[in-house]
């Protein structure tokens, strides 16, 4: 489904990626892991068009989408949760859920009984949202587009452990129903159940990539110990 | 994407309950009611300059109502605005010309002749002034932040300087209307443009239905998704929408509004020049916009009556009067973040 290989990004002169591959096949999750700095959020940027990487392939079904503009790469069936949940402050629930909404299996109807609590929510400001309603609100508007493969940055940082839980059981949900996912996150308690195959980076290459299960503990100190 | 249809059809009872008779309300009628009611009173009175003043008053207004849809709700600071008010001002002036010479505009490749009907020049003011829009704006808007500004500006000079040097329509001299543009007869005639109140009651009409555009526009799927763009178009794009053509039709909106106001300023005037044209009016108009209150429904209306009353009154004291406008906006912005009806009316649920 989603093909990237060898990927090389820059901001500005500093090259960030030197070589990141990738994949994720249909009705896959794949988790994106690494340590801080090692460059997950902007392999994301790179598939995404946000920072175009310079050299290597990106593809999405059989479509060389590397040079697209942002807007057409999302049209083309992705879905971003970007990092640090970023929804439309000054917008409604409703609004932020509806605007860039596409048909497909996921209406508002669904994704309010994904997250009840942006039923409750509906007519108010985002901004007046908690931290962990307005992760749900940009999970909701990225499920609201419909994607084909939905990436999630860092869905659950900063979170309580409550709010926590219910992203992951909604992640769960989302595998259960094959949703193709790309995940970035760190607390491997929670990704090593449920993700088919895990991708290390490690200074911009990527470095190992396999099923969770090999995932023993010396590629673990070696790549994602603190 | 771009779709009218309103967001909050069934939508929950809304938190910030946007009643007629709270604060914002009230500020809102009473500044209307004001607005409608003195040049009314004034013209029983026999005070016509004062029923003109108010007409004023509204055109700019309504050509600030325009600009605001661009700058506040779009996030695209225009400096080339006065392009359109002007367009607007020489497509009555120009119709009338031709109307009242009885020689068409035009004869080749078609014939196109003057006219002296209001309903001809508005369509014409809007249809040109979108076109013209279009053209700037598709553009313009492949550029961001100060190049924007400093690009809308040089459009607009481009078209100041053409209309200067034009010999055939008055050059710098400008171009008077002799006689003011007429509304289609209907029975006794109750629709007579050239008796200031009438016109007056025109151009209010104008007004408000620009200013019940804009509220129409903001509530809808379109506003929403000009709103996501002013606040990150990024954000946007990575949802699948391309921030560029929903702010292009916002533009050409906000620019057929002007250009609409600029219309109606000529015939009011009796009059069109190059000044239309000036960015000094491009800056008069922002001026006035954030006077009022940026991205506010009542804000250009507030900025007008403001500016035109300080224009007025102040000009009439003194020739350095702008020297009080000047610390007057120095106040609003320092003291009153959304402007006079940010200060009147309290905040808005989006700032």
């Amino acid at each position: 489904m989603l093909k990237v290989a060898d990927i090389e990004t820059f901001y500005g002169p500093s090259q960030a990626l030197f070589g990141v591959t990738l994949e994720v096949a249909a009705g896959e999750m794949v988790a994106l892991m690494g340590r801080n700095g090692m460059g997950k959020t902007t392999t994301i940027r790179s598939i995404f068009g946000l920072t175009p990487a310079s050299r290597g392939t990106i593809e999405f079904e059989s479509q060389n989408i590397r040079r697209l503009a942002a807007y057409r790469i999302a049209k083309a069936g992705l879905g971003l949760v970007p990092e640090g949940r970023r929804c439309f402050p000054n917008l409604s629930v409703r609004e932020n859920l509806l605007v860039t909404a596409r048909p497909g299996g996921w209406t508002l109807e669904k994704v309010e009984t994904l997250f009840p609590r942006l039923e409750e929510r509906r007519a108010q400001m985002a901004k007046t949202l908690s931290g962990g309603e307005q992760q749900m609100l940009a999970i909701g508007r990225a499920l609201m587009t419909n994607p084909r493969l939905l990436v999630l940055d860092e869905a659950t940082e900063g979170l309580a452990p409550v709010i926590r839980q219910e992203i992951w059981r909604a992640i769960r949900l989302l595998k259960e129903q094959g949703q193709a996912t790309l995940l970035v996150d760190k607390s491997l308690s929670e990704i090593l159940p449920i993700a088919d195959r895990c991708t290390i980076l490690e200074k911009g290459c990527t470095v190992w990539d396999g099923k969770p299960a090999a995932l023993d503990s010396t590629v673990r100190d070696r790549y994602l110990g603190v | 994407m771009i779709n009218t249809t309103p967001l909050s059809k069934n939508a929950a009872p809304a938190t910030h309950a946007e009643s007629h008779f709270d604060r914002k309300g009230l500020v809102q009628m009473i500044l209307l009611g004001l607005l409608l009611l003195l040049p009314v009173a004034a013209y029983f009175l026999g005070h016509t300059y004062y029923v003109n003043l108010a007409s004023r008053v509204t055109i700019i207004a309504m050509a600030a109502v325009g600009l605001n849809l661009a700058i506040g709700y779009g996030g695209m600071v225009s400096f080339g605005h006065a392009a359109y008010f002007g367009l607007g001002g020489y497509v009555a002036g120009i119709s009338a010309y031709h109307a009242f010479d009885m020689t068409p505009f035009m004869s080749w490749p078609f014939s196109v002749p003057g006219s002296d009907s209001l309903l001809v020049v508005w369509l014409a003011a809007v249809v040109l002034c979108a076109l013209l829009a279009l053209a700037i704006g598709a553009i313009s808007l492949r550029t961001t932040g100060v190049y924007f500004i400093m690009i809308t500006l040089a459009f607009a000079q481009m078209i100041y300087y053409f209309a200067n040097s034009w010999p055939t329509y008055g050059g710098q001299d400008g171009l008077p209307i002799y006689i003011r543009n007429t509304l289609p007869q209907v029975g006794n005639n109750l629709l007579d443009s050239s008796d200031a109140l009438t016109y007056f009651l025109i151009c209010f009409t104008g007004l408000m239905l620009a200013m019940a555009l804009t509220s129409r526009l903001m509530k809808s799927r379109f506003g929403a998704a000009l709103t996501m763009a002013r606040l990150n178009d990024v954000r946007l794009a990575t949802a699948g929408v391309s921030p560029y053509p929903i702010r292009l039709v916002a533009f050409v909106i906000s620019a057929a509004i002007t250009g609409l106001a600029g219309a109606l300023y000529a015939d009011l005037n009796g009059f069109v020049s190059p000044s239309m044209l000036s960015w000094h009016f491009s800056g008069e108009l922002m001026v006035i916009v954030i006077l009022g209150g940026v991205g506010r429904l009542y804000g250009p209306l507030a900025g007008a009556v403001l500016f035109v009353m300080m224009e007025t009154f102040l000009g009439g004291i003194t020739e350095y009067w702008q020297l009080f406008l000047g610390l007057v906006l120095l106040g609003v912005v320092l003291f009153a973040k959304h402007g006079v009806m940010g200060w009147l009316a309290g905040s808005e649920r989006n700032e």
